[in-house]
């Protein structure tokens, strides 16, 4: 049939294209993986070794901040901002957006502006008390990072859920007589719980994965990321490398799927 | 890549027939086989309830769907069934008008045209002819967005006519309209295909419109066609129940005939109807424009329970019995007034009467 | 009067954030244009530290620019008719492909890195071209483009689009290229905009596939912060946001014409 050809015709770049550089290259990373000294063992290295465990570990509580952190700003602020009209507004959402586009290395370099020797925060600190205070290095500087890249995503996310609540349900649960807590509790975030799955998952994931923001903050913290550079790079151990690039593909493709489906129920269910 | 036979203009486009035409998605039948034989120049309603299947025979026809077997549907006896609609050279008009954005009203009614490689000047002047036809000259450069409803479906008209179809196709043209421009592009459309002269089928829900546009009407229930027939012959004697209560408004008196006669049911005032045949349970329909009133004698008398003015006539409810509800048309000039008893009879050449299954 | 409270503290929250986010931006410009930025705006602004980043990184901004301009020719070609199958296809395979196409925004893009560098490591030539990066840069951005054409298709009637034009005579690749390309623009332009902003950004699997000779802007600005002066750092940092924000800004008006369009 003419018109199956016609598809077979428009899929076959993308197929092409997927088998090659994604489907491919993934198999081959597998295959590396389990050809390490260790063996199949070797997937298994990010729990076994006390170094990369305690890395994960660190990784992982990084990101479970940070997504507590980034959710519980970006919700108010977005609820802030979805019935207010103002004059740069337009502008304020700009700028707040803008941060999206900016590599890992950029955001780094935002905190070491911010917190670093010649930073804003220690300059204040210097006039005020006379202590140069420099956390940009620290893992609270790695968090604000973190969190300077994670807010926009969330922000934009939720904000999108903020402007489609129908303002009539916060009016009728406060003609009903409910406090602004119980308002909150049982008519707004119970709307927003879709968006904030899915910002809340991305933000997750991406803080799992961020290697730029780590790498310019030079600290020595090693997160996961960072340990598969220098395993690769200077320890030339790419079966390490790739089993430790593995698990945390699966750790951030998990936690999108599940935050995924969750969201999708929810849709469904309300 | 394709080069097209040159077109032959008739005046009146082809022949459609199908043989033990049939469809199913997924094992479920939506067009049980069907056979239908549309001559040159007719204009064939499909009438039915959404559901019916007439839209998968319409799609069918115009080559959007695919037939369970080969060789179902001929144009001028030649078979078309494997041809994909691209190469059928059949003109369709949409529900939604599927007019394109992204050109103007005269780049739509000239795309056909343009496919085909009509040189540009002729292209042009065919336009403007087509684009005349409909009276949509003044709107020729307008986006699409930027014309009324009624203009839109007659572009799509247009469109459809520009590339001189062998069969025109025609999808609940008018579903997307206001009653009131429906109503007058109906008496258009009719006018215009009728000028043409083109053969042409047409799927509707409304009966209106099909008595309005069809040479024929095909009635369509559950995959099947139920009744094919001229317009006067589908309202004035339909084919089964199911027919006569989608066209029209039709009254059921339900009792026993004893010797030639009938006897209401449950009626407090006995009534009588002389219908002749053997004894037997039944059920007459007749349409409310068959009751007149009559002296009381031998006639059929009900409480009147509501009137509705319709201008030349007047619409009553009329209650036999608890369980026998009649609506009668009256001229209007007849003062009745609800509550009243009213004595009626049926024209006897207007009484239908079903086979009543045993 | 609590609510008054409550929506005070959200707008106290909401500014310190849009601070957070905004200050060190605007820091970087001033630092990129003072003088000395120790001694504060009293020494003066100079366009110096600019002209020494254009002297020593100029060829990284090119490089920048040839990259995401390659993404963007190939994630067309691949996106959007690949987009468009899917859409057509439709059902459990084109959603199980659509997974697949995302992984990439899904893993970390060093994982992705590594495993296109032990694949192609080996192929010379194409190992050191700057083909290599766009390659990962069009795995990272594809998903993007074919969101936004696939999102723009699902609003529009395609397949009636595609039967009228059917109807009418036109061959399956005329009706792709008269009525759906045309129609889905917003969507390829919103990709369009998103894909160039993307690849000029893109740091994680850039900084494993790069090649000395193959460095994009911000491998050259890693590169900077960790060697060069606050000021040269930071003048490298105004070329990139002279660099993006007119793109962001465009993605913006994109949206917000598309958003008028459809609601009109």
């Amino acid at each position: 049939m003419n018109s199956r050809r016609f598809d077979f015709f428009l899929i076959l770049p993308l197929a092409i294209f997927t088998l090659a550089f994604l489907i491919l290259p993934v198999a081959r990373l597998i295959a590396e993986a389990g050809s390490g000294p260790q063996g199949l063992a070797g997937f298994l290295v990010i729990l076994t070794e006390a170094r990369f465990r305690n890395s994960l570990i660190v990784t992982l509580l990084l990101a479970i901040v940070t997504t507590v952190a980034t959710l519980a700003v970006a919700t108010i602020a977005a609820q802030t901002l979805a019935n207010r009209r103002f004059t740069g507004r337009g502008l304020l959402l700009s700028m707040l957006t803008f941060p999206l586009a900016f590599p890992g290395v950029v955001v780094g370099f935002m905190i070491i502006l911010f917190g670093g020797r010649l930073g804003l925060v220690g300059s204040v600190t210097k006039s005020l008390v006379g202590t140069n205070v420099v956390f940009a290095y620290s893992l609270f500087g790695l968090f604000l990072g973190y969190l300077y890249f994670s807010v926009p995503r969330v922000l934009l996310t939720i904000l999108a859920a903020a402007e489609k609540l129908d303002p009539s349900l916060v009016e009728a649960a406060r003609s009903l007589g409910a406090s602004p807590f119980a308002i909150q509790r049982d008519v707004v975030l119970p709307a927003l719980f879709p968006a904030m799955y899915t910002g809340g998952a991305l933000c997750f994931a991406t803080a799992m994965g961020a290697f730029g923001t780590a790498f310019t903050l030079a600290t020595n913290i090693d997160v996961v990321p960072l340990l598969i550079y220098t395993e690769f790079t200077l320890a030339t151990n790419a079966s390490m490398a790739a089993a430790i690039s593995i698990a945390l593909g699966l750790i951030t493709w998990a936690a999108l799927a599940i935050a995924r489906n969750r969201a999708m129920r929810d849709v469904k269910g309300g | 890549m394709n080069t097209h036979a040159p077109m032959v203009t008739t005046r009146s486009g082809a022949s459609i027939a199908t043989r033990r035409l049939s469809k199913s998605f997924n094992g479920t039948t939506v067009l049980h086989p069907t056979d239908l034989e549309i001559p040159a120049g007719q204009i064939l309603v499909l009438l039915g309830p959404s559901g019916c299947g007439k839209t998968t025979l319409l799609r069918l026809i115009a080559g959007l769907e695919q037939p369970d077997g080969p060789d179902m549907i001929r144009f001028d006896g030649e078979d078309v069934s494997g041809v994909p609609i691209e190469k059928r050279n059949v003109g369709m008009v949409f529900q939604s008008y599927a007019l394109f954005p992204n050109m103007t009203v005269a780049e739509n009614v000239g795309y056909g045209l343009k496919v085909r490689k009509v040189e540009r000047a002729q292209r042009e002047a065919e336009t403007r002819r087509l684009l005349a036809l409909v009276g949509l000259e003044e709107y020729a450069d307008r986006r699409i967005s930027a014309v009324s409803g009624g203009q839109r479906q007659r572009t799509a008209l247009a469109r459809a006519l520009a590339i001189k179809p062998r069969v025109l196709l025609l999808d609940e043209p008018l579903a997307a309209l206001d009653a009131v421009l429906r109503e007058r592009l109906r008496v258009e459309i009719g006018l215009l295909l009728r000028e043409f002269g083109i053969t042409a089928v047409y799927v509707t829900h409304d009966q209106a419109e099909a008595m309005a546009i069809g040479d024929r009407i095909a009635v369509m229930e559950k995959g099947r066609i139920a009744q094919i027939d001229v317009p006067k012959e589908i309202y004035h004697r339909p084919a089964n129940d199911f027919v006569a209560d989608f066209v029209g408004t039709m009254n059921r008196i339900a009792g026993r005939v004893e010797n030639g006669l009938l006897n209401i049911h449950g009626g407090e005032t006995m009534a009588r109807l002389n219908v002749g045949g053997p004894d037997r349970a039944t059920t007459l329909c007749f349409r409310p424009e068959a009751a007149r009133l009559a002296s009381a004698n031998g006639a059929i008398s009900a409480r009147v329970a509501a009137t509705t003015f319709f201008g030349a006539t007047q619409r009553l409810v009329a209650e036999v019995s608890s369980e026998c509800r009649l609506q009668l048309d009256l001229p209007s000039n007849v003062s009745v007034t609800p509550g009243q008893i009213l004595a009626f009879e049926i024209d006897p050449a207007a009484i239908i009467e079903f086979q009543t299954e045993a | 009067m609590r609510r008054q409270w409550t929506s005070t503290a959200g707008i106290v929250i909401t500014a310190l954030l849009s601070l957070f986010l905004v200050v060190p931006v605007l820091l970087s410009v001033y630092a990129g244009l003072a003088v000395n930025y120790a001694r504060g705006p009293s020494a003066g602004f100079t366009l110096d530290w600019v002209g020494q980043v254009w002297g020593l990184y100029a060829d990284t901004v090119w490089r920048s620019l040839v990259v995401a301009l390659l993404t963007l020719v190939v994630t067309l070609l691949i996106g959007v008719p690949g987009a468009y199958a899917l859409v057509r296809k439709g059902g459990r395979f084109a959603r199980a492909v659509e997974e697949i196409v995302t992984l990439p925004v899904a893993v970390p893009g060093l994982a992705l890195a590594l495993a296109l560098i032990l694949s192609y490591g080996g192929a010379g030539a194409f190992r050191q071209s700057t083909l290599f990066v766009v390659v990962g840069h069009v795995l990272f951005t594809l998903p993007f483009m074919m969101r936004s054409v696939i999102a723009v298709l699902e609003t529009i009637d395609w397949r009636t689009l595609d039967e009228g034009a059917a109807s009418l005579g036109a061959p399956a690749w005329r009706r792709f290229i008269d009525v759906i390309l045309p129609n889905v623009r917003p969507g390829i332009v919103a990709g369009a905009l998103t894909v160039v902003t993307l690849s000029i950004g893109e740091f994680n699997l850039t900084w494993m596939m790069h090649t000395p000779m193959t460095k994009t802007l911000p491998v050259g600005l890693a590169d900077a912060y960790a060697s060069m002066r606050l000021e040269i750092a930071s003048a490298y940092t105004i070329v990139f946001l002279v660099m993006v924000i007119p793109l962001l800004i465009g993605v913006q008006l994109v949206a917000d014409f598309t958003e008028k369009r459809t609601a009109s």
